[in-house]
């Protein structure tokens, strides 16, 4: 029997992890995984908040969070392929347009 | 039939809006007679509910109808209610009687005037503002109608803005109208804390009541009565009444001989009791009006543009009025105000017409004998000269001996000897203008004369029907020696103007006083018939013996360059020192100061937006820090 | 045994992490985070939730991760990113991601023992789930599908190659 708190921890330290690699990383690729990342980490709260509130409406959360996830990823990702295709580049601090 | 009475001042209002709002796409034929019916549909209404008011008894007095509620505040009301009772009644039968003469001839004067439609909405305006001033039952409402013909008279003496002189004239006006009015409000502010309503039927039962001291009663009426000194030229007030004539001359007769000047005698008949509870302010007011009786006539005596001689006469017989008011006999200052109307107007109208045949020259030094040449002027100007000249059997001498003859009784010797003497100063005045127009030799200009015609009768009828009332509207209002009830004017207005403690003299001093007053007449029309007839080298002679005294006079005591030294200089002074130094420093530095910061802000904070997506999660993060330690501590 | 599989899971996802963060290669960032969802997936069974673990290998290690390494094939950079040349931002950031990791925990301190053991009675099954799905939630349900569809247009649609006009 784990105590439902450890998952929820690790739940806390994933999100951090995920924030610490959005600041470090330069390239949007790296930056965008990131962000799924944090996302996880959230459902896994999620996850073990509905184990201990004993009801499953946590778990149908996480199941609409991750499809929508995985919308977003696609969309985002074609974004990052034509933003490459215009700049050459996919530095995130290449991407100045909205200076000012 | 006195059901429509509040009909009187918003026929007009309706007018003034039409022609205000489409009178650019009126024709000049519908704008006249939309106009002159406007009110003339007010004077049938107005004589209508006269005579309504005839049958009415003196309990149900006065009647007031409010038609819109205005100031509500707390336990304080002000309301648009007019109110119909003998004093009001007769001042909107004058308003709206000679007002409609005048517009009728203003029909002819302003016919080839670029400005005709705007002249005559501001006319109605007038009109409109005139009889809301005269029939307002609450003093709050009196004092909008008061404003708004101080702006109808700006406006119409100003008609003609692109000349300066009308311009300037028009804003001296109304600046040294504004200062009564200062006076005015804290007069009707004094009231409203005292008495907690400024109705008038409110304010007589506080009096009656004995709810206000002498000293209070002082102060308002006081007060009141420095707004009536701007309003109606009197001494101190009276320097924008002879700049005034620069405007188009029915404005003159209309607003500066029969209407707006008197509202300042309305005002104090209206506070009747008010200022009979105050000696003092009573007597203030005969003595100022006495004054400036006397001090007009003079200066009257030597003006060469006829029109001016008028101005100077109307605020010399205002002073009349004003004098009647202060000694008690407000029934005989307000009997002088009505036939006045009749016969001032008549005066400036004929004076226009003259001015008009003789194609706008003023000046009586060019003119002469003109009585050949206009044969209808002539005669109703001889008319209007005679009655306010008081020669018996034409209005003036009625009104004019009821005046002097309550002076005398009331003890008042002073004010009834400076009345005799300028009795005769006007006799003269008027002679001299008449003789100096109409005969003896002609001194015009060729190019004038060439152009002499009579003025079309849409002029000369209204010219007329005045001529008429100058002889026969004095007849309502005979003096005591013709019986006790021979007074109907006086007894019309008793409910309004309580008759105070009246001194009887005898029969025979009656007679005296009579006789007195003719004679004093009679020898100034002489003595101008002597001056300008018989031997017309004889003012030169006299001017040159006394070339001071010309002076003096020409040039009215010099009392308008005092003014300016005194006042006006350090007021236009001190506000270029406050110009320069608050206006331009601290407020624009204020507003600049405002503008430079926010500039200043925004470019220090645009560095927050590098555009980088890095710095706005960085900045994100430390939103969500702060808020999240902000929710734990 | 319970502890020792979540200690191991745990262990698993947070090295994986770890590694994405240092590694300056994207397909191996690509690869380490396949293992960690993988291992997550794993962490949701523990949590009685059987269904959601499978969705969650199925659709993220399987199919987003995939995506990724897709784009990262097409995007075909010969070398690495250089890491960060201004290092306070860094510094700032990972103060900031140390103070937040301190207050979350801060918030929760009071209910370290309230929330209850995992493993037991109540389970996820895809039964319960789905019932669920199909009454309470049936709206957000269908739309959920009809975003999908607009992903999927939409992607396609912003990558189109142009013709050239």
């Amino acid at each position: 029997m784990i105590p439902v708190i450890y998952f929820f921890i690790l739940s806390i330290i994933l999100f951090v992890l995920g924030i610490i690699a959005f600041s470090i990383k330069r390239d949007l690729i790296t930056m965008f995984m990131a962000v799924e990342i944090m996302v996880n980490a959230a459902n896994l709260a999620f996850i073990s908040l509905a184990k201990a509130a004993n009801s499953l409406h946590g778990q149908v959360i996480v199941f609409f969070v991750i499809t929508v996830a995985a919308a977003e990823a696609a969309v985002g990702l074609a974004i990052i392929l034509l933003v490459f295709r215009q700049k050459k580049s996919i530095k995130a601090e290449d991407m100045r347009l909205m200076k000012g | 039939m006195t059901e429509y009475f509040w009909l009187i001042p918003l026929i007009p209002g309706a007018s003034t809006f039409i022609l205000a709002v489409f009178g650019r796409w009126l024709p000049k034929k519908y704008v006249s007679w939309q106009a002159c019916l406007s009110v003339f549909a007010s004077f049938v209404i107005a004589v209508v509910s006269f005579l309504g008011l005839l049958k009415v008894s003196p309990e149900n007095l006065p009647i007031v109808k409010t038609l819109f509620s205005w100031i509500v505040s707390g336990q304080f009301n002000a309301n648009l209610s007019l109110q119909l009772d003998a004093l009001s009644t007769i001042m909107a039968l004058v308003v709206t009687g000679v007002g409609f003469l005048i517009h009728v001839y203003s029909v002819g004067y302003m016919a080839k005037d670029q400005g005709y439609t705007r002249y005559f909405t501001y006319l109605n305006l007038f009109t409109f503002a005139m009889l809301i001033l005269v029939m307002a039952s609450n003093i709050v409402l009196m004092f909008v109608g008061w404003e708004g013909v101080g702006l109808c008279s700006y406006l119409l003496i100003g008609f003609w803005f692109e000349k300066n002189s009308a311009a300037n004239a028009g804003k001296k006006a109304f600046i040294v109208n504004r200062i009564g009015d200062a006076a005015f409000i804290l007069g009707i502010f004094f009231i409203l804390i005292n008495i907690r309503s400024g109705e008038f039927r409110a304010i007589n039962e506080a009096i009656g009541g004995g709810a206000i001291t002498q000293g209070l009663a002082t102060l308002i009426a006081l007060l009141l009565f420095a707004g009536a000194t701007g309003k109606s030229a009197q001494i101190p007030l009276y320097v924008w009444l002879p700049d005034a004539m620069e405007g188009p001359t029915p404005v003159s007769a209309l607003i500066h001989a029969a209407t707006m000047v008197t509202a300042g005698v309305y005002m104090v008949s209206r506070f009747n009791l008010l200022f009979t509870l105050s000696g003092v302010a009573a007597q203030v007011v005969a003595v100022v009006g006495a004054l400036t009786a006397i001090y007009a006539a003079t200066m009257a005596l030597t003006q060469n543009d006829i029109k001016r001689v008028l101005a100077y006469s109307t605020i010399s017989q205002i002073g009349y009025m004003f004098m009647g008011c202060g000694v008690g006999a407000y029934a005989a200052g307000m009997f002088h105000l009505y036939t006045h109307a009749f016969f001032k107007s008549l005066l400036f109208l004929a004076a226009g017409s003259v001015m008009h045949a003789l194609s706008g020259e003023l000046d009586m030094r060019k003119m002469g004998g003109l009585r050949k040449y206009l044969p209808l002027t002539y005669p109703t100007f001889l008319i209007g000269a005679i009655a306010i000249a008081g020669v018996p059997f034409f209005s003036g001498f009625f009104s004019k001996d009821a005046i002097l003859t309550h002076a005398y009784a009331q003890g008042q010797y002073f004010i009834w000897a400076l009345g005799i003497m300028g009795a005769v100063l006007t006799a003269f005045y008027m002679f001299r203008l008449v003789f100096l127009t109409f005969f003896g030799g002609e001194r015009l200009d060729a190019h004038a004369k060439t152009h002499l015609h009579e003025s079309p009768p849409v002029m000369t009828v209204p010219l007329v029907l005045l001529a008429f009332f100058s002889i026969v509207a004095g007849y309502v209002g005979l003096p005591v020696v013709f019986g006790e009830k021979a007074n109907l004017f006086g007894r019309f207005l008793e409910p309004v103007i309580k008759p105070g403690h009246e001194a009887h003299l005898t029969m025979n001093m009656e007679w005296m006083l009579i006789l007195i007053s003719v004679a004093v007449a009679l020898c100034g029309i002489y003595i101008a018939y002597v001056f300008y007839l018989r031997s017309p080298q004889a003012p030169h002679q006299l001017v040159s013996r006394f070339p001071k005294v010309y002076n003096l006079l020409y040039n009215k005591y010099y009392v308008d360059e005092i003014y300016n030294a005194v006042f006006v200089n350090s007021t236009i002074k001190g506000s270029e020192a406050v110009y320069d130094n608050f206006d331009l420093k601290v407020i624009d530095g204020t507003i600049n100061g405002t503008a430079a910061a926010t500039g200043f802000t925004g470019k220090l904070l645009s560095f927050l937006q590098s555009g980088l997506v890095k710095d706005y999660a960085l900045v994100l993060l430390l939103g969500v820090v702060i808020f999240l330690g902000y929710l734990l501590l | 045994m319970g502890i020792f599989l979540f200690s191991l899971l745990a262990f698993i996802c947070l090295g994986s992490v770890l590694g994405m963060i240092l590694s300056k290669n994207q397909a191996y960032n690509a690869l380490y985070l396949v293992l960690a969802f993988a291992a997550l997936g794993g962490l949701f069974g523990l949590l009685d939730a059987p269904f959601i673990a499978a969705v969650q290998i199925i659709i993220y290690a399987g199919a987003i991760m995939v995506l990724f390494i897709f784009v990262i094939m097409m995007i075909n950079l010969r070398q690495g990113i250089t890491p960060e040349k201004k290092k306070w931002t860094l510094f700032i950031s990972a103060g900031l991601a140390v103070i937040l990791l301190a207050e979350l925990i801060l918030a929760i301190t009071g209910t370290f023992s309230a929330l209850g053991h995992a493993g037991g009675e109540k389970m996820g099954t895809p039964t319960e789930l789905g019932r669920l799905l199909f009454t309470d939630y049936l709206y957000p349900f269908e739309i959920t599908s009809i975003l999908i569809i607009a992903a999927l247009v939409g992607a396609i649609v912003l990558v189109k190659k142009r013709e050239k006009e």
